[in-house]
């Protein structure tokens, strides 16, 4: 490849982390090398066979860069270049807790590949003993199973990892769209209650997967295959970005199986289902008009905080999905118009000029395809990243919403507890001593449970105060990568916008 | 806009006798006010130096006065002026106004200045075009001395050149309409003179591929323009979202805001230029390659007529019938068709000299304007990227 961009500076994205991470970031460095893929790939049966693709857009004229979207055969070896997860386990603590470096992505290769997202943050107050462990993610390789309205789309699922968690050091499984709505459903019915932000999936889509069941084998189909594989990968690795989820046995399971249960029950439900139900949720919670005595006004601020950010992205991702539309329109102009000149210098009877315009309608060609790809890096970096965040932004809403109700909870069980006593009370006045016993009993059972539910509360606090900044955390350095990933696709795209004029300034002057 | 600049005006011999240019223009509320400004040291002049106010309709009137005079009818009448056209940035203005509650007090001044720029490149492109057409006709050599364009130049009241009225333009239509029909008998008229039998079919042929990559690259402009107007909002919303906080990631949204910003700029000024070179160069040799076809349509005209007396005077011989008339009738016509053609010449060689030279300057100048966008840009990237 003649011009690589160049890689991101690694020490730079970990100079914001504390000591603890440049003290581990020493066994880093030799991981992120641009090879540092390769050393686990080459013989590896799994990362070397062909993808069986849909029918793809035309390569780009350029060498250096992959074709739109899907990836070619240069990054079979680094497969997972931009898929590496760092862990490290502390294994002292019951929690799990690590800190989790993931190394930029080094691969040359700057199209809008989205499965980056480079995370780093430690716990600030406990001191590890780390051992650096590897986790890397890849989806890859759709393929279509079955035809008509039954058809799927399976996506293979390649772990390669140093976790002693799992059974072996490399392994890939196939997994279809409703495997990863199962496993969404899964954590979060298991996670979310106790305050913890749970990734969500892509969302489900009606039309897409009709047109690719149906069979059809145009770019707007292999674009929707191409988004969803990504989207995918990227929830993945969300999920195995954090601590808690990673210990679960499902997403284990999910990874590892070969075959999963069929999940049923997400055929209606999916990420936006559940955001709904969510919604409809907190919007009950809300009518009850709960005035929550907030002890502390952080919880408050930040909801505020989220919701403004929700309605931003929102804006921002509308704009942006309106600048993919409007490149791609140019895009089909520019070929148009470049079409145009051409039958113009044909027509030129001026041999010089003549050739001018054919070599100006050939640079309007290579516009087009800069713009096409540059519509794609709008889209898949920049656009799909502003989605996720806008449903990640629900999901923590949701997360603050699970916490007002286990205070609600709380509060309940203490009027619960009080009108026991009241019971207790009266019973004792009126001397029945056998329904007293029970009422008894049932205080005393009460009483349990406001315990039980006030340390419930005050644990969700801690947790969603916790998950909060992680969150923080990850999204800012999600934007960050992301944006800086764009912004080199920008520029890349103006360097070779430069070669072009270049070469036909000197045509131009050559008219006679 | 310095006539210098302009995409057309190449190669036009200005020399110091007769030089025209507008010197000032103003809009009003329907109508635009050009100020014609001549400097001359021909004796049928009045003074040396002097300016008149002109409208629209009375570039009009100069064009249809050339075109209707039998005696340049072997001259390719250089092309009129486009109509001033404020329209569409008034209603994006008007909707600009109207949509003032739903953005922010910032989006709405950039948008409204963005607004405000396009209004004055469209008014400094229509006082160009305007201007360009005196420049051609002060340049020609026979043009130049017609008494309408002296008094178009001097006469310094208004004209009273009324635009045409209903009838006048249903005259002017079924005109068209006739032309038309007569230009395709006339056209298949098989020329004798291999020079102007190939101009013919060169010159339908290049009319109607420069007509449609003139509409291809306004489309394409156009999407580019919309590119632009998206990074505008982009680069409002990302700053909306660095006000919010102060913390790291807000900072960085504010850099890259600015970036957007300066990004968008260059990107509308890359729109602008194309606008400017290609596609403008593309309309006005769109209106040219008619004038000449026109020029050919009269000369093909001019033949037949020609031919068509040949016919009637061997028919008045042999029925000894009115020939001296009929003589009389073939004379003039064999002059008539022998002037054009004879200028004619001239006149494509000429067109095709200010083709080339204008086309070579233009896209020179494309070139060296996207590049230098492009090389400006980079370095901005590259700023907010570390």
């Amino acid at each position: 490849m003649e011009r690589k961009p160049p890689p991101f500076p690694d020490s730079e994205e970990q100079e914001a982390h504390s000591e603890k991470a440049e003290e581990e970031s020493g066994d880093d460095d030799d991981d992120d090398d641009d090879d540092g893929g390769e050393d686990i790939f080459t013989g590896n049966d799994l990362f070397s066979e062909e993808g069986s693709y849909p029918g793809v857009q035309e390569p780009s004229v350029d060498n250096q860069h992959a074709s739109n979207g899907l990836r070619s055969d240069d990054d079979e070896q680094d497969l997972f270049a931009e898929a590496r997860v760092e862990l490290s386990l502390d294994r002292s603590s019951t929690k799990g807790i690590r800190e989790v470096t993931r190394s930029s992505p080094s691969a040359p290769d700057i199209s809008y590949k989205s499965s980056t997202s480079k995370m780093s943050f430690e716990k600030p107050e406990e001191e590890e003993s780390n051992d650096k462990f590897e986790l890397n993610i890849a989806v890859t390789h759709p393929e279509k199973v079955g035809d008509g309205m039954n058809a799927y789309m399976v996506y293979k699922v390649s772990t390669q990892t140093t976790l002693p968690m799992f059974k072996s050091r490399a392994f890939s499984v196939r997994r279809r769209f409703s495997d990863f709505l199962g496993l969404f459903e899964k954590l979060s019915e298991k996670h979310a209650q106790n305050g913890y932000i749970v990734p969500l999936p892509p969302e489900k889509s009606v039309v897409g997967m009709t047109k690719v069941k149906v069979g059809k084998e145009d770019t707007s189909s292999t674009e929707f295959v191409e988004k969803r594989r990504a989207a995918l990968e990227r929830y993945l690795h969300r999920v195995v970005s954090h601590q808690n989820l990673l210990q679960d046995p499902d997403v284990r399971e999910f990874l590892e199986k070969d075959e999963l249960p069929r999940a049923v029950s997400t055929q209606t439900l999916s990420g936006a289902g559940f955001l709904k139900m969510i919604n409809k949720a907190s919007d009950a919670v809300n009518k009850m008009t709960i005035k929550m005595n907030e002890s502390d006004n952080w919880f408050e601020e930040k909801l505020q905080e989220v919701e403004n950010e929700e309605q931003q992205l929102r804006k921002l991702h509308a704009v942006v999905d309106a600048l993919v539309n409007h490149r791609k329109d140019l895009c089909g102009n520019t070929a148009v118009f470049a079409k145009s000149m051409a039958m113009l210098g044909n027509s030129e009877d001026n041999t010089a000029l003549s050739r001018a315009l054919s070599q100006l309608a050939e640079v309007e060609d290579k516009m087009e395809q800069l713009h096409q790809e540059q519509a794609s890096n709008d889209f898949f970096i920049f656009a799909e990243l502003l989605a996720d965040y806008v449903r990640l932004l629900g999901g923590v809403r949701n997360c603050f919403d699970q916490r007002i109700k286990t205070w609600q909870r709380w509060q309940d069980a203490q009027s619960t507890l009080q009108k026991k006593r009241e019971v207790e009370a009266k019973l004792l006045w009126a001397n029945k001593p056998d329904k007293l016993q029970q009422a008894k009993d049932e205080i005393t059972e009460w009483e349990a449970k406001v315990t039980q539910y006030e340390r419930d509360f005050e644990r969700i606090c801690a947790t969603v105060r916790k998950e909060v900044l992680r969150f923080e955390k990850e999204k800012s350095n999600d934007f960050k990568v992301h944006i800086i990933k764009y912004l080199e696709s920008l520029l890349v795209s103006q360097q070779r916008l430069i070669k072009y004029w270049e070469a036909f300034l000197p045509e131009a002057k050559a008219i006679s | 806009f310095s006539l210098l600049s302009l995409a057309v005006n190449v190669d036009l011999q200005t020399d110091g006798t007769l030089q025209v240019d507008i010197s000032d223009a103003l809009s009003e509320r329907d109508k635009v006010k050009f100020t014609v400004h001549t400097k001359s040291t021909l004796p049928s002049f009045k003074q040396n130096e002097f300016s008149v106010v002109r409208q629209h309709e009375e570039f009009i009137w100069l064009h249809d006065s050339f075109v209707e005079n039998e005696e340049y009818a072997g001259y390719i009448i250089p092309p009129a002026p486009p109509r001033p056209d404020f329209d569409a940035s008034r209603e994006k203005l008007q909707k600009l106004g109207e949509g003032e509650g739903s953005m922010t007090k910032e989006e709405f001044t950039k948008m409204k200045q963005e607004l405000e720029a396009e209004y004055l490149a469209i008014f400094k492109k229509t006082v160009a075009m305007h201007e360009v057409f005196l420049c051609r006709v002060a340049a020609h050599p026979v043009l130049r001395k017609d008494l309408n364009f002296h008094v178009f130049l001097e006469y310094n009241q208004d004209l009273s050149v009324r635009g045409k009225n209903k009838k006048e333009k249903l005259e002017d239509f079924f005109k068209n309409v006739v032309k038309s029909a007569d230009g395709v008998l006339v056209a298949g008229v098989k020329d004798v003179d291999d020079f102007f039998e190939h101009e013919k079919t060169f010159l339908l042929e290049y009319h109607n591929r420069v007509k449609d990559a003139s509409a291809k690259s306004d489309r394409m402009i156009r999407s580019h323009k919309s590119a632009a107007d998206d990074i505008n909002r982009i680069a409002s919303t990302l700053y909306t979202l660095g006000t919010q906080d102060s913390t790291d990631v807000c900072k960085f949204f504010l850099k890259v805001s600015e970036l957007f910003e300066k990004t968008r700029k260059i990107e509308a000024r890359v729109a602008a230029d194309e606008d400017l070179k290609l596609a403008d160069l593309l309309k006005y040799y769109l209106r040219e390659s008619q004038a000449a076809k026109d020029l050919l349509y009269r000369r093909g005209r001019a033949l037949v007529d020609y031919e068509n007396a040949n016919k009637a005077l061997d028919k008045a011989r042999a029925k000894n019938k009115d020939v001296l008339q009929a003589e009389t009738t073939q004379q003039i016509c064999c002059q008539k068709f022998e002037k054009i053609s004879e200028s004619a010449k001239q006149e494509l060689i000429d067109f095709k000299t200010r083709r080339v030279a204008a086309f070579r300057k233009n896209l020179v100048e494309l070139a060296e304007l996207e590049l230098k966008h492009a090389k400006v840009t980079s370095p901005h990237l590259l700023l907010v990227k570390n």
